[in-house]
């Protein structure tokens, strides 16, 4: 009974003294929430200042805000309806706490945007709701309080709602109900107001239990992202939170973007009734995997349909809270899901004052409080969807210094062409290491021959004279490589009387590892099997274990993200003709 | 899922990321029933491993029955156990005759304080709820305190989609809630269905029973003939009184939570 009871969580949002904080009080007043004696408490503090009894102070609860007679920052607090739980969110109105308030509406289902009657819209009422939008929710109410300053007037709400609803729709947020109030004298809250006969629809207090929840995120595409990885017994469980889709055992599941596969073993469990063969969103889940390859934290876990993005740049919308602007060529932290990479800004495509949406094109800096469009490249590849796909892998965190500075949305992967010029420089900067390191010559002579191949060899057969003088490899060498790509189908000998070497797949389809494969290339620097009997073991012996471990799983996952096709784009964009040396 | 699952969910969760963060971390157990519903948290958190040590600051102060309770479960559950006490400030004769928030910021705050810098904690786990009181219903799941385990609360980093507090300066450490967002009612209801033991205290007796354990001299009970967990549930859905109206040191002053709590108070 009591526990299957669904919760709602509501942030209330809008302009500095709007009257966010009242309307709480006089919710939790009008439905018995508060504790004995709280109101009374309240009453006593506002004498003690010389103030009059605010319900906002039943919230305010720091001094400062009671001081101030401001909100500062959120408060969470419970109520219930017949119908259902909720948890009401204030937010501050002062654009001093924006980042307050973002941290109140990121968690929140839905919103009550608050409108002062006789203020009229302000710049804090469109900059919250920019934000709603841009933090995607939809299920808005806006109430136009403080009615009891106009006289009650229909001719002032209207037009108060049509000025905000010629906003709102411009960032395609629909509010479903405008609702006239006055929260301190109670009009429309938990009661129809008498005071305001032409207004026939629900007060608020009704109004709030006809938001629809959102469905559960349990029938989406499985994306279940590794948190950690314990050893604390014979076990090695995978931990994490799933969020979104359902995993069962025997699911044959993809590892991104490592891009390993694998079985779910078991569902592991400590109380014996959370026994299980099937998890699904929104559970803190362990399992262990029928392939014991490393695996880490940040990887991304999906079903091999439906698989997640992955690359090092996308498109994306961001709000910005940081005292320092944010700018180009500086290395920031991202946070997206539970993968922590470096980042940097590569364009900002375009700036926009929430209040005004006012946009500017050529903007070098996104200073405090602003939205940008921009263009993000992180160091590594990540996993992630577009936000419109998957809400839980589609957003992001980033991190100036100690702090959480800005967030923003992913609004897609970013264009290929643009992209793999500059992925490619990183992925030669990073390949040329891992050459110094222990590449024998049949691995590059290897890597020459078959970027020579796919280069050349698209509108007729590549012969093996041809290779050998642009690649300048001696014959001998050149005929057992061709043997083994032959062998392991890598390349095709076709013959005719256009007779050579053509891609024996697609080249897109042909990764680093493949080709390292066939000259028994093993570019780890650290046996695996040794750094898996330190884990979790002594720290201080770790430390160095990890960086090392670190090492093998960048150089493996850049082998196994770098196609032959854009080995091939390099080879021709680069000048002589050499790509490897 | 149902409400308690996600709640639970989340707090596994949320103490994963602070393992996976934090290399010195430990867990404050009051021997209440919300740290040691937490407690459990961790159990299923870890698979029945507890990674880490837990604390309890022992103001010398504190109901006996608590005191047996704790040393029961420690052994019960194997727990690395600390228990700290501020003994120089018992020395000097503090206690709470010389002023109630006085003696909880020497025997509780700095006693804290002391532990956290002896064992050099980057993380600690506390079970507070934002339900409980004003300061805490404003305070973050991962919430940093500086050098001398100072609370700035008007400067609060903003924490979103689960993305939490983890970078911070050198000697400062960060106060992990996992059960911030659970009620009480909640607790009682997740005490009964995963058949949690709790001290005896909160079940009524004689008409009386704690409804919140501290120091003896500074908690009272409440009038109550709660002497099952039905029974309490059933009570708390109907009681207008707050959780914490037998706690003594919260009525000393109109902020007196925020003022002990910003000194570095649980």
């Amino acid at each position: 009974m009591e526990k299957t009871r669904e919760t709602l969580k509501i942030v209330v949002v809008g302009h500095v003294d709007h009257g966010k904080s009242t309307l709480i009080g006089r919710l939790l007043y009008d439905t018995n929430s508060l504790p004995e004696g709280t109101v009374e408490r309240v009453k006593r503090i506002s004498k003690e200042k010389g103030k009059t009894f605010e319900y906002a102070y039943l919230l305010d609860a720091f001094e400062e805000e009671q001081r101030q007679g401001i909100t500062i920052d959120i408060t969470q607090l419970q109520f219930h309806t017949e119908k259902r739980d909720y948890v009401i969110i204030d937010a501050p109105g002062h654009k001093e706490f924006l980042k307050n308030m973002i941290s109140g509406a990121a968690s929140a289902e839905a919103a009550l945007l608050l409108v002062d009657a006789n203020e009229g819209v302000k710049e804090q009422s469109r900059r919250h709701g920019y934000i709603l939008s841009l933090l995607g929710i939809q299920k808005v109410y806006v109430i136009v309080n403080k009615m009891d300053l106009v006289d009650y007037s229909m001719t002032r709400f209207n037009q108060i709602r049509n000025e905000m609803n010629e906003f709102l729709n411009n960032l395609g947020v629909y509010p479903l109900k405008y609702i006239p109030t006055s929260a301190f004298l109670g009009e429309n809250i938990a009661r129809s107001s008498k005071k305001m006969p032409w207004y026939d629809e629900e007060p608020i207090l009704k109004a709030i239990d006809l938001f629809e929840k959102d469905k559960e995120i349990s029938d989406k595409p499985l994306r279940f992202p590794i948190q950690d990885v314990y050893k604390f017994d014979d076990r090695r469980i995978i931990v994490g939170r799933i969020e979104s889709g359902q995993l069962k055992i025997g699911d044959e599941i993809l590892i991104s973007p490592s891009n390993k596969t694998t079985r779910v073993k078991g569902i592991e469990y400590w109380s014996e009734k959370d026994k299980t063969d099937k998890v699904s969103a929104g559970m803190s889940v362990g399992i262990t995997v029928e392939d014991e390859f490393f695996n880490n934290r940040g990887e991304l876990i999906s079903h091999k349909k439906d698989t997640p993005l992955t690359g090092m740049f996308f498109r994306a919308n961001l709000f910005w809270l940081g005292k320092k602007d944010l700018v180009k060529n500086k290395k920031y932290k991202l946070k997206l899901t539970t993968q922590e990479v470096e980042c940097e800004i590569l364009s900002i495509n375009k700036v926009i004052d929430a209040s005004t949406l006012e946009t500017f094109e050529d903007a070098s800096a996104v200073k405090i409080n602003d939205v940008a469009e921009v263009t993000i490249k992180t160091k590594e590849m990540i996993s992630f969807d577009e936000y419109k796909n998957n809400q839980n892998t589609g957003r992001f965190v980033i991190v100036d210094r100690f702090d959480v500075s800005g967030g923003g949305i992913i609004v897609a992967a970013d264009n290929k062409e643009l992209s793999n010029v500059i992925q490619l420089e990183d992925y030669l900067k990073n390949f040329t290491k891992c050459f110094n390191m222990d590449i024998s010559w049949k691995g590059k002579y290897g890597l020459r021959v078959i970027a020579d191949v796919a280069a050349n060899g698209t509108e007729k057969p590549v012969t093996k004279n041809d290779i050998s003088q642009r690649q300048n490899i001696p014959d001998v060498h050149l005929e057992e490589i061709l043997f083994r790509f032959v062998n392991a189908g890598l390349i095709k000998y076709i013959d005719g009387p256009q007779k050579g070497y053509i891609l024996g797949k697609d080249s897109e389809n042909i990764i680093i590892a493949d080709i390292m494969q066939v000259f028994d290339e093993n570019l780890s620097i650290i046996n695996e099997n040794s750094i898996e009997s330190n884990i979790r073991g002594k720290v201080e012996d770790c430390l160095l274990v990890n960086v090392w471990k670190k090492i093998n799983e960048s150089i493996n996952t850049m082998l196994d993200s770098i196609t032959l096709k854009d080995l091939v784009q390099e080879y021709n964009n680069s000048n002589d003709r050499q790509l490897i040396c | 899922m149902d409400h308690l699952d996600k709640l639970e969910a989340q707090s596994i969760y949320i103490l994963r990321e602070a393992y996976k963060h934090f290399g010195k971390l430990g867990m404050l157990w009051s021997i209440g029933k919300d740290s040691t519903v937490m407690l459990w948290l961790a159990k299923k958190a870890f698979f029945g491993h507890c990674p880490f040590p837990f604390i309890h600051i022992d103001t010398t102060y504190k109901i006996p029955e608590m005191i047996k309770f704790r040393d029961k479960i420690a052994e019960e559950f194997n727990l690395d156990l600390i228990v700290h006490t501020n003994e120089a400030a018992l020395k000097e004769g503090m206690g709470p005759q010389e002023g109630r928030l006085v003696c909880c910021k020497a025997l509780k705050t700095e006693g804290l304080a002391q532990v956290i810098k002896e064992h050099k904690f980057e993380g600690l786990i506390l079970g507070i709820r934002r339900d409980e009181e004003g300061s805490r219903s404003k305070e973050r799941v991962f919430s940093e305190r500086n050098v001398d385990s100072k609370w700035d609360y008007t400067n609060q980093p903003p924490e979103l989609w689960d993305q939490f507090k983890t970078d911070f300066k050198k000697g400062n450490h960060i106060r992990v809630h996992p059960i911030l967002h659970w009620n009480e009612i909640d607790i009682w209801n997740y005490i009964k269905r995963e058949n949690i033991p709790v001290v005896d205290l909160y079940f009524a007796k004689d008409g009386k029973r704690y409804r919140s354990l501290g120091c003896a001299p500074c908690t009272n009970p409440i009038k109550s003939n709660a002497s099952n967990i039905d029974e309490i549930i059933e009570e708390l859905k109907n009681t207008k009184q707050s959780e914490r109206a037998g706690r003594a040191q919260d009525q000393e002053d109109a902020h007196a939570m925020q003022k002990l709590r910003k000194e570095g108070y649980m």
